[in-house]
């Protein structure tokens, strides 16, 4: 337990520094963009929560898999607490999409491929969250979610597929090649370094709050006992 | 041979079932036809405008009138205590799924046929398109609906507010059936033909049997009592 905590405390101040230095890259590393001005360093908060939050509803459909072949208790909480991290993560990424695109695109909101995704697969984790609420047996709202964090994870893709033949405006990845790609060394190194950042940040918040999860499922159970007792 | 003659079992058991009560349909209907009175106060019939919100209005009314079908699908199985009968059942599981995915789109599709007509008349719409592609769209879009649907109705089944938590763990999960349906139905109405709208058809397809083969697998962890 001791070793744990330990543990957790050098996690904690390892994102904290992680953190501190994207900032470091962002504000003042980075290079500013010509035509979008300052606006466009959003950019390196965006797509790294954009990018943990990914992360985090692979891992609710992994951890729900692995949940339903072995019923592994601990598969179960991972599931929940990345969903609850990862809709977390989705919030920042609708909120910091639309404060660049109103001076870069003069709208708010379109409801592009990317956009709708991001939207829809929130809706989608806000769901999942709700309904293990709603169910009253614990090893049934175990079961019944992680087979909807499965489906769910199924549909993203398909999600992003038919509105993406149905229309998009938002810029092509920027840094994975293609014709009109490319960004300054510098912008992709903060770009890394602040996925990186992030990155490490959701490996804590998870633990975190898998740890968090565990100590009252305990007291649950010591409380239990001291009224049967 | 023995599952086909299982898997009629439980779809004669839900169509008699319905043929004694008549609520599913009854329901579904009634809504149906209330929303189609409903749009016609918020649209224009006859107006080019309306012409170009009419496929999104067919397939809003399919959603959620089938939202309520599917939700008495299992609804009806619990407070008459239907289910405990389905479990004891000595059968696979998967294969109540697919019974009742049968039975769902079959009781969508038969309401559909009746509105799709009430609907024409009312909006006045030109009878002069592509009826077989019009059909094939209506029938993938409601199979990836009730594909869906159904392993949603059996897990909200499960919850304290069921009626409640179907629409919000199935709409959004519908979004890409909704919008290539939709899509579709509106070149079809455009006067298209199958060829322009093969891709929407194949992201139909896919989304079909994708949600089929996948919800078919996941059915058995929801069955479990």
């Amino acid at each position: 337990m001791k070793n744990s905590n330990s543990l957790l405390i050098v996690l904690i101040g390892l994102s904290g520094c992680a953190i501190l230095a994207a900032l470091f890259f962002a504000f003042l590393y980075a290079p500013t963009e010509i035509s979008m001005g300052d606006v466009q360093r959003i950019f390196y908060f965006h797509v790294p929560s954009a990018w943990s939050a990914f992360l985090a509803f692979f891992i609710v459909c992994i951890a729900s898999i692995i949940f339903l072949i072995n019923g592994s208790a601990k598969m179960d909480t991972l599931a929940v607490c990345a969903a609850e991290i990862g809709v977390l993560f989705i919030t920042i990424v609708l909120l910091t999409g639309p404060l660049w695109a109103k001076p870069v695109w003069g709208t708010f909101w379109t409801w592009d491929a990317r956009l709708t995704t991001s939207f829809v697969l929130w809706l989608i984790y806000i769901a999942y969250l709700m309904l293990r609420r709603q169910i009253p047996s614990e090893e049934k709202a175990a079961r019944l979610s992680a087979v909807f964090g499965i489906i769910g994870f199924l549909d993203v893709p398909i999600v992003y597929m038919s509105i993406r033949w149905w229309r998009t405006l938002h810029p092509q990845p920027v840094f994975a090649g293609g014709s009109g790609s490319g960004l300054d060394p510098r912008m992709l190194t903060t770009l890394f370094v602040c996925i990186g950042a992030f990155t490490l940040l959701f490996v804590t918040l998870l633990i975190l709050r898998t740890g968090i999860t565990y100590a009252e499922k305990e007291l649950a159970l010591l409380k239990s006992k001291l009224y049967k007792g | 041979m023995e599952i086909l003659s299982q898997i009629f079992a439980i779809i004669r058991k839900d169509l008699l079932m319905e043929l004694r009560d008549k609520q599913v349909i009854s329901s579904m209907l009634v809504f149906s036809l209330i929303v189609v009175v409903i749009f016609n106060f918020v649209f224009e019939p006859g107006d080019s405008q309306t012409k170009l919100t009419i496929p999104g209005v067919l397939w809003v009314l399919i959603i959620f009138a089938g939202n309520l079908g599917l939700a008495r699908s299992f609804g009806r199985e619990r407070e008459q205590g239907g289910i405990q009968g389905l479990i004891l059942c000595p059968i696979d599981k998967s294969y109540i799924y697919i019974a009742k995915v049968i039975v769902n789109i079959f009781f969508m599709m038969l309401v559909e046929a009746i509105t799709l007509p009430i609907f024409w008349v009312l909006f006045d719409m030109s009878p002069d398109i592509n009826f077989p592609a019009l059909l094939l769209v209506l029938f993938l879009g409601t199979t990836g609906f009730a594909a869906v649907g159904t392993i949603f109705s059996a897990i909200s089944a499960h919850t304290k507010s069921s009626e409640v938590m179907l629409p919000i763990l199935l709409f959004p999960v519908s979004v890409p059936v909704v919008l290539a349906a939709s899509k579709s139905t509106a070149k079809i109405l455009a006067g298209s033909s199958l060829g322009e709208i093969s891709g929407w058809i194949k992201m139909l397809i896919g989304f079909d049997a994708v949600f089929l083969i996948a919800c078919f697998l996941l059915y058995e962890y929801v069955f479990e009592e």
